[in-house]
């Protein structure tokens, strides 16, 4: 089990000499014709350790030209690149939402081509065996982002969380395009649960946001698609980005023919409710469904009237009728038209694989909010829409680029790179942050082996639905605002120390992962070694293995009860929780 | 299996692991702030309780009533025990009015929910480029060297989110638990005291070692947090989170819901040396039948739990140390809209502030006839904050310094409210 091993840290200044040793021999090559054979050798040697490897894909090779300029501006030198393995826990985590097993990371340590970080990219984005797992994570991403994390838990809301899942799931694993997963959300109608006639996951988006109108449909569809806060300007004109009034009522105008109601739970014993989303005619506030206006009210009481008219000033026909106008459908197809929707969602992956995005928040763009690299934004979405709004081409150009290859830790030539303390991120080291809950379970199942004994989906989603109950926070409002205490605060720290969820993980009960760890004939220190690797993908340093040895004494021949500690202590450590 | 490394004595090794273990104590820095007024802070025993009012209460209603103006509603002011009327549908409160007073020039821009309870916990409109801490992580920041015996965090919030504590660090971040001060997880599941410490020395190596490798601040926290959590779980300052144990009078003067309980838990946590209590009472966001909805349900439960605190408090000596707060993110429109409902207003509405520091009894500032503007000085968040500073005795001279250099003076450089400092 010795397949571990560090690349060399020492990248960058090695690069460098490369570099000069191509630049002399390309120099070479013109002056005496050099044949092709003679200098392909040692320039492959040479990509090998290049700092900039784009793999050969013109958007990878985009991101960091442009990153790197940015550095330059700033005077700022790159971190090293991570070691490899640390970098396969990373990408595992933001890509299937758990960190990888011993067997993978030793898997991944024997490959040494130039190529290996494309392979593991391509397999986990393309393979069966991950597809689950990749539908899984970017489910509960979008659930979040959509519905947030409390919709649905209770018998009183008009969301059927399953139903939205069901939907996302579906749309994931066939890799949807993004556009058309956009116009499935935005022109949604049909029944919220799955069971039902006419069952569409996709309503569940809208059923919430309903309400006066449908002011939180306008402000959700803006913010998660377009990247635009407009919630401010359904009262009055928005205090620092050039929204109007007007703009947020013609907006929402595409909403009026929108209608939910109550239908019969094919669950018998469900006491949630079971919801349709359809699309009736609008009269219109005015009463003329030929010209069906819709009136706001300024500030000082006056009424206007308002139409349905996108943000870059596009209008339909008034009409009111379904027949004559689909206003919803009419709305989609404006905005996947839009430059701001690919922008928006390029935005939004950046944010999730470095932690930042090219704005903060995310989902705020604009002049007033000035994005950190607006050129690579700009072509990264034009990118995007080339790429037919393939969502795993985003994720690819992303994860295989060199910032996001970088090793976390700080070096004297980025330390002003710190974007904790409002400085905009110029990504030249990876910023550290907190796994999510999901990815927390998610991973604990697989350092454990539990995943491989796990019940059926619906099943095992309810139990995890159930288990992160305990960290929703919900703010008093109607807009269903909410917050996480999983958070880094104690009682996170609480729940990794003494809750359930830890407690099954480092169980010594026949059967359990460490007691099998422990009679499987493995020494101690390859024990010790398998769990290292499970928590933090590495192995334990001298010192470390030291006090385990210590404790493995201290227990007296139980072997297992030593294991526990020391698996206990990683879990708890930041090394585990952080996505470094 | 012979573990043992060669030469490698167990006492060795232990004192090796105890040399470890110091991590997550002298080495630590906490925050950044330039302490201008050591004496200042040493005033002992101060405490704050936020009661905030998720949604935007409809201050209009509750504490600038305008009867026979068309923005007026349903409801009709009563005489109190202080110089001012309020709601008739807040009796009790209007008994202990002599202790409390109204802002009622509140003056502020905000009228989203996030922006709002962001600006009026923190002082500051949101920057993307800024965190600011919340009004409960400066007050325990500044507060806590005077409460070194203090195991139970300084800023504790029941039952809502708050605001974080932005560039203070997680460290200050409030301790959320519910109404009925049920701590998750708090007791340790199937291990002895003498387990943890072994597990302890364990995991601070590897804590230790990842903080060292200069990663970033969040390493730091983390260790930070654990440090934290180590020090609860084994304190039995804890007990103050017991509010069950409460008589059933006690529970009664509160008001037997989760806002009453979560008052009273409050009191307790004031006794056990807590500087930063903030209880949230969500549900004020009635864009619709705003009068059934505040006389049959939001009033009588806020009418119980204030007026049960005061009383409480001021039974135990305790009022002159605990300055109150009421608010909310906003109050609500004074017109009253077609669902009779009311909508987000920020240009004109109240707060109510007592008990330590404050003058009670008063109104302070006024809104014009209608309630739609202010005709008295403007008061806004930050001035609030300075208030609630100089009432508890935190110097307003105190200049945080974020990592970038930047110098954020505390509360935002707000103005005091005079009128109603003690």
């Amino acid at each position: 089990m010795n397949a571990y091993r560090e690349t060399p840290i020492q990248k960058t200044e090695r690069s460098i000499d490369m570099f000069v040793k191509r630049m002399l021999l390309a120099a070479l090559a013109a002056v005496v014709l050099t044949t092709a054979p003679l200098v392909t050798a040692p320039l492959t040697t040479a990509s090998r350790v290049q700092a900039q490897e784009d793999y050969g894909i013109p958007q990878v090779g985009k991101i960091n030209e442009e990153i790197r300029a940015v550095w330059s501006d700033y005077g700022i030198r790159p971190s090293p690149e991570e070691i490899d393995s640390k970098w396969l826990r990373r990408v595992y985590l933001d890509v299937i939402g758990r960190v990888p097993s011993v067997d993978e990371l030793n898997e991944f340590a024997r490959d040494r081509g130039r190529d290996r970080k494309r392979k593991v990219v391509d397999k986990l984005l393309n393979d069966e065996q991950y597809a689950e797992e990749y539908a899984r994570n970017w489910t509960s991403i979008w659930t979040n982002v959509l519905i947030g994390r409390n919709a649905g838990n209770d018998n009183n809301s008009p969301i059927n969380r399953e139903g939205m899942q069901k939907y996302l799931r579906d749309s994931m694993a066939r890799n949807k395009p993004y556009d058309a997963i956009v116009k499935d959300l935005v022109t949604a109608t049909g029944t919220n649960t799955p069971g039902m006639a006419g069952f569409n996951g996709a309503v569940n988006f809208y059923l919430d946001k309903l309400e006066e109108d449908g002011v939180l449909a306008t402000a959700k569809t803006a913010q998660v698609f377009l990247g635009l806060q407009v919630q401010c300007t359904q009262c009055h004109n928005h205090p620092f980005n050039e929204w109007k009034q007007d703009k947020f009522w013609s907006l929402n105008a595409f909403f009026r023919q929108t209608r939910s109601r109550r239908g019969q739970n094919p669950d018998a014993n469900s006491d949630m409710r079971a919801m349709e989303l359809t699309n009736a005619d609008f009269r219109g506030e005015g009463g003329n469904p030929d010209n069906a206006e819709i009136y706001y009210e300024l500030r000082n009481g006056l009424m206007k009237v308002a139409y349905p008219e996108f943000v870059d000033g596009q209008s339909i026909p008034t009409s009111g009728r379904i027949s004559e106008v689909n206003r919803r459908d009419e709305l989609a197809k404006f905005i996947n038209d839009s430059e701001t929707m690919p922008e928006a969602i390029v935005n939004r992956y950046w944010g999730h694989f470095f932690g930042y995005g090219f704005t903060k928040p995310v989902d705020d763009m604009g002049p007033h909010n000035r994005a950190t690299h607006p050129e690579l934004l700009s072509h990264l979405g034009q990118e995007f829409r080339k790429s037919s709004f393939n969502l795993k081409d985003l994720i690819r150009w992303i994860t295989l680029s060199e910032a996001y290859s970088l090793s976390s830790k700080i070096t004297k030539g980025n330390e002003l790179d710190d974007p904790t303390v409002g400085e905009p991120p110029k990504f030249s080291h990876f910023y550290l942050r907190q796994m999510q809950a999901e990815q927390l379970y998610e991973s604990l199942l697989v350092a454990t082996q539990a995943h491989k004994v796990r019940g059926n989906y619906e099943e095992q989603e309810r139990k995890k639905a159930q288990w992160m109950q305990q960290f929703v926070i919900a703010f008093g409002t109607d807009e269903g605002d909410e917050a996480t205490t999983f958070n880094g605060t104690i009682p996170q720290a609480l729940m990794m120390f003494n809750g359930e969820l830890i407690q099954n993980a480092t169980s010594i009960k026949q059967g359990s992962f460490i007691a099998q760890l422990a009679t499987d004939g493995a020494d101690g220190k390859e024990a010790i070694n398998h769990l290292y690797l499970a928590a933090i993908a590495r192995k334990p340093s001298k010192n470390e293995l030291q006090a385990a040895n210590m404790l493995l004494l201290s227990h007296k021949g139980n072997t297992a009860a030593a294991l526990q500690d020391i698996f206990w202590a990683l879990l708890n450590s930041n090394e585990f929780i952080l996505n470094h | 299996m012979n573990m043992l490394p060669k030469g490698m004595t167990r006492r060795h090794f232990m004192s090796h692991l105890a040399g470890a273990t110091a991590m997550v104590g002298p080495s630590l820095m906490m925050g950044n702030a330039i302490r201008a007024n050591a004496e200042e802070l040493k005033k002992q025993g101060k405490s704050c309780i936020l009661m905030w009012m998720g949604g935007g209460p409809s201050t209009i209603d509750m504490w600038d009533l305008k009867p026979g103006a068309a923005t007026g509603g349903e409801f009709r002011p009563i005489s109190t025990a202080g110089d001012l009327q309020i709601c008739e549908h807040l009796p009790k409160t209007a008994k202990v009015m002599n202790h409390l007073s109204v802002i009622r020039s509140m003056s502020t821009r905000e009228a989203d929910h996030g922006r709002g309870r962001y600006y009026m916990h923190t002082g500051y409109v949101p920057n993307p480029q800024m965190e600011h801490p919340g009004l409960g992580s400066v007050i325990a920041h500044e507060t806590y060297g005077q409460r070194s015996e203090l195991d139970i965090p300084p800023v504790v919030s029941v039952g809502s989110g708050s605001v974080g504590p932005g560039f203070l660090g997680m460290a200050w971040a409030p301790f959320t638990v519910n109404s009925n001060g049920d701590v998750r997880n708090l007791r340790m599941n199937g291990m002895d005291d003498a387990t943890l410490q072994k597990r302890l020395q364990m995991l601070s190596l590897v804590e230790e070692g990842f903080v060292k490798q200069n990663r970033g601040p969040a390493a730091m926290d983390h260790a930070k947090i654990l440090q934290k959590t180590v020090n609860l779980m084994t304190s039995d300052q804890m007990k103050a989170f017991r509010v069950r144990e409460e008589s059933p009078q006690m529970t009664e003067l509160y008001g037997d819901n989760n806002f009453g309980k979560g008052c009273l838990l409050a009191r307790r946590l004031v006794e056990a040396g807590v500087p930063f209590i903030e209880v949230d009472y969500g549900g004020w966001d009635n864009h619709q039948n705003i009068f059934t909805t505040l006389r049959d349900q939001k009033l009588p439960v806020v009418d119980q739990a204030m007026s049960g605190l005061v009383i409480d408090l001021e039974q135990r000596g305790l009022l002159k140390d605990t300055t109150i707060v009421w608010m909310g993110e906003f109050g609500r429109t004074p017109r009253i809209n077609g669902n009779t409902g009311r909508d987000h207003w920020a240009r004109s509405w109240s707060v109510v502030v007592g008990g330590g520091g404050i003058k009670g009894g008063l109104a302070v500032g006024q809104t014009n006839s209608e309630g739609t503007g202010v005709d008295s000085e403007p008061y806004s968040s930050e001035d609030l904050m300075a208030t609630i500073c100089r009432a508890m005795g935190v110097s307003l001279e105190t200049t945080f310094q974020s990592k970038s250099g930047r110098p954020m003076k505390i509360a935002n450089s707000g103005k005091l409210i005079k009128e109603v400092l003690a």
